[in-house]
């Protein structure tokens, strides 16, 4: 199979100059490959994570005591309108320097490497949108279920963590995968920082064998196949949660 | 039979929006910065001679401010490209004509999909750095590449707002109008768009936000604006504790620009909601 492929664009080659390289060459079709794993590792960790940072923050929202609330609220804030390339540099750059170790020739070595600066980052960004959806998606449930689980006997957790967060996570759902579509696309920014995912990998690529044209085609329409198998998988999963009657 | 409908359900007070929050936040931000900078200076005691991180960020403000204007240039210019763009993209996805509509959807959903640092390098990259017109040659500056960029992935965005907002006019609109012998392109253009510009303004709006925060990615690209002078000022003074403190001055420098219309994006959709 893959000698077909390299055979194929191997003549194009040879027939129009057109020089996809990440077919061709073993060592290009590698870094390409292992940039397409780095920028799926890196969305699916800091899907996981946002995730996680979004149900925290909404449940810290719901809290009584109003000061930790307003210190979500100026977090989600702040991060939301900002340029996530600067938060980016800030963290890398601002931060990463207090984090480091000397080796045995007395030299500064990170301790963090940008890859995961660059999930950090992506992570409480994605997340600070996740506060915002999930929160309505809490706000949308009707007192009366929350009432008929205390009633039931639910204590507040309880309450939160078995009837709340599964009704609001299926109400928010289609704004929630939106987020993370973005979020996938947003990890091409770790670009800027060295992280070698597709866009970083195929820099190396065209720098090196001198086909900027083909393999800037080749990114866009990797990114866009991965882009829309994600959107087609949420969408599926989207017509499975929704909750009859309630949401839009 | 009508009758007055009681009270409009008002949607419960939302804990954020609000100026006088957003004022408080951007002072906190610059108290903790102040605090920081107070901490680290006794800490650690500049060498003698050496002025201060405060200092060396005022004398470079004006500088940040000109970098800051290109940013807003940029995402004008390219909001204005995308709007345009977009709406008659977003028309081409509702009509008549198969061919129209399914190019027009398949630009939507291309360059919606497609990561905006992504589009930003295709078109610095392919296209040309100037074009022959005739007899003239035109040169094609770099940020024009840029603008070319972000409108192209803005405009996407729009398409799809754009598509929203027409669909959401009940179709007793459409056939209103050509019950009193509006054709159809008379029935969008004088009926049915105009009802949408309300029901459009505040995405657009959060469609401008995003703009404007994209435009650092330019920086990535080439273009001279904010983030090239923050990699000035770090080359003039090569400092390390200087990092941070530049960075978080851009930060809450974007901030004060898009915070306000972060604020009225939700006023003008909480009024839209109620008068709905």
């Amino acid at each position: 199979m893959t000698e077909i492929i390299k055979e194929w664009f191997d003549r194009l080659y040879a027939d129009t100059g057109l020089n996809f390289s990440v077919f061709r060459d073993a060592f290009d079709a590698q870094r390409f490959l292992e940039g397409v794993l780095t920028t799926l590792e890196m969305s699916a960790i800091c899907l996981a994570l946002s995730l996680a940072i979004g149900v925290l923050g909404a449940a810290v929202q719901g809290v009584r005591f109003r000061p930790l609330a307003w210190l979500v609220d100026a977090y989600i804030q702040f991060f939301r309108n900002t340029p996530s390339v600067i938060q980016l540099y800030f963290f890398f750059f601002g931060l990463g320097p207090l984090f480091t170790s000397t080796n045995e020739f007395g030299q500064a070595v990170p301790l963090v490497s940008s890859y995961t600066w660059a999930v950090i980052c992506f992570s409480i960004y994605a997340g600070a949108f996740n506060v915002e959806i999930f929160r309505s998606g809490i706000e949308a449930i009707s007192p009366a279920t929350v009432d008929a689980a205390q009633a039931l006997g639910y204590t507040r957790l309880g309450t939160y963590v078995h009837v709340v967060l599964p009704l609001a996570l299926r109400i928010s759902f289609p704004a929630l995968s939106n987020n993370m579509v973005n979020l996938v696309k947003l990890t091409s920014v770790a670009y800027a920082i060295a992280v070698p995912d597709i866009l970083y990998a195929s820099s190396q690529i065209w720098s090196d064998s001198l086909n900027v044209a083909e393999i800037m085609n080749v990114v866009l329409f990797s990114y866009v196949l991965i882009v829309s198998v994600f959107v087609w998988g949420a969408g599926l999963l989207e017509r499975r949660l929704r909750v009859p009657g309630m949401g839009v | 039979m009508t009758r007055e409908s009681p009270s409009p359900r008002r949607p419960a007070p939302r804990p954020s929006a609000g100026w006088a929050r957003g004022a408080f936040l951007a002072m906190a931000l610059l108290a903790l910065l102040a605090l920081w900078h107070a901490g680290a200076s006794a800490a650690r005691p500049a060498p003698a001679g050496a002025p201060s991180i405060a200092a060396i960020l005022w004398d470079w403000t004006p500088a940040i401010l000109k970098g800051f204007a290109a940013n807003v240039g940029i995402s004008l210019a390219s909001a204005l490209f995308a709007t345009v763009l977009g709406t008659f993209v977003g028309i081409g996805q509702l009509s008549l004509h198969r061919p129209v509509r399914w190019l027009c959807w398949l630009f939507t959903h291309l360059f919606r999909n497609a990561p905006w640092l992504v589009l930003l390098f295709y078109c610095m990259l392919l296209l040309p750095f100037q074009v022959r017109v005739g007899a003239w040659v035109v040169p094609i500056p770099d940020w024009v590449k840029a603008v070319a960029g972000i409108s192209i992935a803005a405009a996407a965005n729009m398409s799809e707002i754009v598509r929203g907002a027409i669909q959401s006019i009940p179709t007793g609109q459409w056939e209103s109008a050509a019950s009193l012998a509006f054709s159809r392109t008379q029935a969008l253009w004088m009926i049915v768009l105009p009802q949408c510009v309300k029901r459009m303004l505040p995405p657009w709006m959060n469609l401008y936000a995003l703009i404007m925060v994209s435009t650092p990615l330019c920086a990535i690209v080439g273009v001279s604006e904010i983030m090239t002078v923050a990699a000035d000022i770090l080359a003039a003074n090569a400092r390390h504790d200087l990092l941070m403190p530049v960075y978080l001055y851009l930060l809450v420098l974007f901030f004060l620009y898009c915070y306000p219309i972060a604020v009225l994006t939700r006023r003008l959709e909480r009024k839209f909601a109620i008068a709905g």
